[in-house]
């Protein structure tokens, strides 16, 4: 009796040191690829540092931040992103694949056409997407065959955003990829079945293809809030094509062209830290970054897990 | 598995959010630790390699550059000299935090020297220049202002830029240059050609600070405005040359009419393009840099212009014959593998008149020494000489040094943008708040 209660601990003492040992490669990844990052950036938002000299400064980069109206507004500029651009992408992919599926004759070719923006380099398509949309670019003469006056897309601070907007949905190649696999993968019996049952193609569509592709959708949206909350390629390079400036030795550019319009967090933590030198202040625009990452996660995991619940579906 | 999403994706925003925030270390012989050949025969030198950064790209200023080294080479055949182009400040900072240091980095820009001498990522040179009896006094005044900070004098000026008046003699009508704030409006409603609409279709001068060089430290020296205090805080919105002059721009501005001005100005051709609207006939007046010279022969050879200093503020008739310079600036940075090596090429590339000289003849900067603005060999017209004369005039200046160069000229240019469209009613206050956020970052800064 006392040798058993003596040998159950050993083993599992032994066994837990085979369980870490197995864990360890996933542990050491853990370790330096985020609980490191995560400890710096909390502490380094205490000094002030200008990726040379370190000095504890308290609040202080905190209070900045409170008084930055620059942070503020690159704030809201993502989260104007993040509330129109990503459900735009995730409407715009699920609506082409859709129309996808549904074609008989050129699919394979028209697969091809939505995707094919998707391969072009990011800095190549922006600056030709702010080519297309100048002033007096192919958009706005199309535009004006049909008697409309088109904006000054990225000239113009009520239209910066939409047109990055257009320039996201236009590379929605990836997303839609996704969605056109799942939609596919919907069993057909079910449709059938439906359709017996006298459900409209609407009925369908809310009933059968939404709960089944609801995973997908809640991938491609979580995916979208990330990719919106790091927006900064090609916000700062439409701006500054847009703006006719460069960023050349003697010539001040001021991000965000026009008026602020485009500068998102990414940016002005990117400015913060590599321009400006001010590493403190931008690991708390990073940690801020993190934390509404984190929020959005969670609460998008939870209205697709409700909505999952709630139609039955909760794969 | 909705619980390993989660996690999965939690750990993936935090790790995409938070790596930018990561420290690296640095760590290599100082300058002048090593033996000291200097001032003695070339070949006291030990042999050694040296790695040098610099921004020149294009063809012609990458083999300027190389022509301006060969020099050094023919003097030191023991040190190898390996050059790099096209590199970038970013990628300077970068290298010397990362402890990958080049033994000699240049910039074009002056914006980073403050940061850069301050928290040491470039070594200090004072030693090395006082053990070699260098006599600083042969480089103007202003170039010494732009390569040193708070005493310490971590670069030194390769070539210059100067900042003049440009004027299509075509367009100017046998007209003379502007000498004057109030010159220069006259004359740019006098040559601006309107359309029977009111569109622009030639401009005399554009004031947009939005227009390519119209940014406020290229304006600065002529109306005689201040950048900082003594203590280093903003001495914008209390310095009256700056309201002056916001004024006076605004009084022009609204004389096309802003939105005029501003469907003109974007239709014009790019900065860096043989589209520039200067050569096309499309602007009579242009501010710009000893540079756009260079630029003219190879992209607009039959355009026949003029150049002069910038027009100076009203009531400071004396500025008149200076303006705006800045320039290339080169030094050694922390951790360079051979510092003494290094010094000695940054040495010969400053100082030496027929190193300047080879390099000015070939990308057309102003040579950084009065020697070699003297220099027999320096290849002037009488457009470049204006630019040489700028350099060498009492009243040229440069933006002070400041650890927040780039922040603080980008608060006020943004400022600038909205005042000239019109969204700022109160100047005043709106200057303040120049201030107040150049104020708070100088602050942030440990300034």
């Amino acid at each position: 009796m006392s040798s058993i209660a003596h040998a159950t601990p050993r083993r599992r003492h032994g066994e837990g040191l085979k369980a870490l040992l197995w864990m360890s490669p996933w542990l050491v990844g853990f370790a330096v690829f985020f609980a490191y990052p995560l400890a710096a950036t909390v502490y380094f938002s205490f000094h002030r540092y200008d990726l040379f000299t370190l000095e504890f400064s308290g609040l202080d980069n905190y209070r900045y931040f409170l008084t930055d109206d620059r942070a503020w507004i690159s704030i809201g500029n993502t989260l104007w992103l993040v509330a129109v651009m990503v459900p735009a992408q995730v409407l715009f992919g699920l609506a082409v694949a859709q129309f996808l599926t549904h074609l008989k004759a050129g699919a394979g070719f028209l697969r091809t056409v939505f995707y094919l923006p998707s391969l072009v380099p990011v800095v190549a398509g922006t600056v030709s997407f702010v080519f297309v949309m100048n002033p007096s670019g192919p958009v706005n003469q199309v535009l004006g065959f049909f008697g409309i006056t088109g904006p000054d897309w990225f000239g113009d601070k009520d239209w910066s955003k939409p047109g990055l907007t257009l320039l996201a949905m236009w590379g929605i190649g990836n997303t839609m990829m996704i969605f056109l696999a799942a939609l596919l993968d919907v069993p057909k019996h079910l449709y059938e079945a439906a359709a017996i049952d006298g459900a409209g193609a609407w009925r369908r569509f809310r009933s059968i293809t939404l709960p089944t592709i609801s995973p997908v959708l809640m991938f491609s949206a979580v995916t979208g809030v990330i990719y919106a909350l790091q927006y900064f390629t090609q916000a700062m390079i439409a701006s500054r094509v847009a703006s006719g400036r460069t960023d050349s030795a003697g010539s001040t550019f001021v991000p965000g062209y026009p008026e602020l319009s485009t500068l998102t967090l990414p940016q002005w933590l990117f400015h913060a830290g590599f321009r400006d030198s001010t590493m403190g202040y931008a690991c708390v625009l990073a940690l801020v970054l993190f934390a509404a990452a984190m929020a959005l996660t969670l609460v998008l995991l939870r209205r697709f897990r409700a909505f999952a619940d709630d139609e039955g579906g909760g794969r | 598995m909705r619980r390993r999403f989660l996690t999965f994706a939690m750990a993936a925003t935090a790790a995409t959010a938070l790596t930018a925030c990561t420290a690296g270390k640095e760590g290599a012989p100082a300058l002048g630790s090593g033996p000291k050949p200097s001032g003695s025969a070339s070949s006291a030198l030990p042999a050694a390699s040296i790695e040098v950064w610099h921004g020149f790209s294009t063809p012609g200023e990458v083999k300027a550059f190389e022509d301006a080294v060969a020099g050094f080479r023919a003097k030191y055949p023991q040190i190898t000299v390996k050059l790099v182009k096209g590199v970038q400040d970013d990628q300077i900072t970068q290298a010397v935090r990362g402890g990958k240091a080049p033994d000699v980095a240049s910039s074009f820009t002056t914006d980073n020297v403050a940061q850069w001498c301050k928290s040491g990522t470039f070594q200090d040179l004072t030693p090395v220049i006082k053990q070699d009896g260098i006599d600083l006094s042969v480089i103007p005044e202003a170039s010494r202002a732009y390569t040193e900070f708070d005493g310490r004098r971590c670069t030194m000026p390769l070539l210059a830029d100067a900042y003049g008046l440009y004027y299509n003699k075509a367009l100017m009508k046998g007209e003379q240059p502007p000498k004057t704030l109030s010159e220069l409006t006259e004359l740019t409603k006098k040559l601006t050609v309107r359309d029977a609409d009111g569109n622009i279709k030639v401009a005399g001068f554009i004031p947009s600070f939005q227009y390519y060089e119209n940014v406020p430290t290229h304006f600065a020296p002529t109306i005689g405005a201040k950048w900082y205090n003594e203590d280093g805080t903003s001495a914008i919105g209390s310095d009256p040359a700056w309201k002056g002059f916001l004024r006076w721009q605004k009084e022009l501005v609204d004389w096309y009419g802003y939105d005029k001005l501003n469907k003109f100005r974007k239709s014009l051709g790019q900065e860096w393009s043989a589209d520039h609207p200067f050569y096309k006939g499309k602007v009579a007046m242009v501010l710009d840099g000893e540079w756009r010279n260079a630029m003219i022969a190879n992209e607009a050879e039959e355009l026949d212009y003029g150049t002069a200093p910038f027009p100076a503020a009203d009531d400071k008739p004396d500025l008149y014959g200076g303006g705006f310079t800045s320039g290339t600036v080169i030094g050694v940075p922390k951790g360079a593998k051979n510092p003494q090596a290094a010094w000695e090429l940054v040495k010969y590339l400053t100082t030496d008149t027929q190193a300047l000289v080879t390099l000015s003849n070939a990308v057309r900067n102003v040579p950084t020494t009065k020697a070699s603005l003297e220099a027999p060999g320096l290849k002037k017209d009488a457009n470049f000489q204006t630019f040489i004369d700028i350099f060498a005039h009492p009243r040229t200046s440069t933006i002070p040094s400041s650890v927040n160069s780039s922040f603080n000229q980008e608060a006020f240019q943004e400022f600038m943008n909205q005042w000239e469209q019109g969204s700022v009613k109160d100047l005043d206050a709106g200057l303040a708040e120049v201030d107040k956020r150049i104020n708070d970052k100088l602050k942030l800064s440990g300034g």
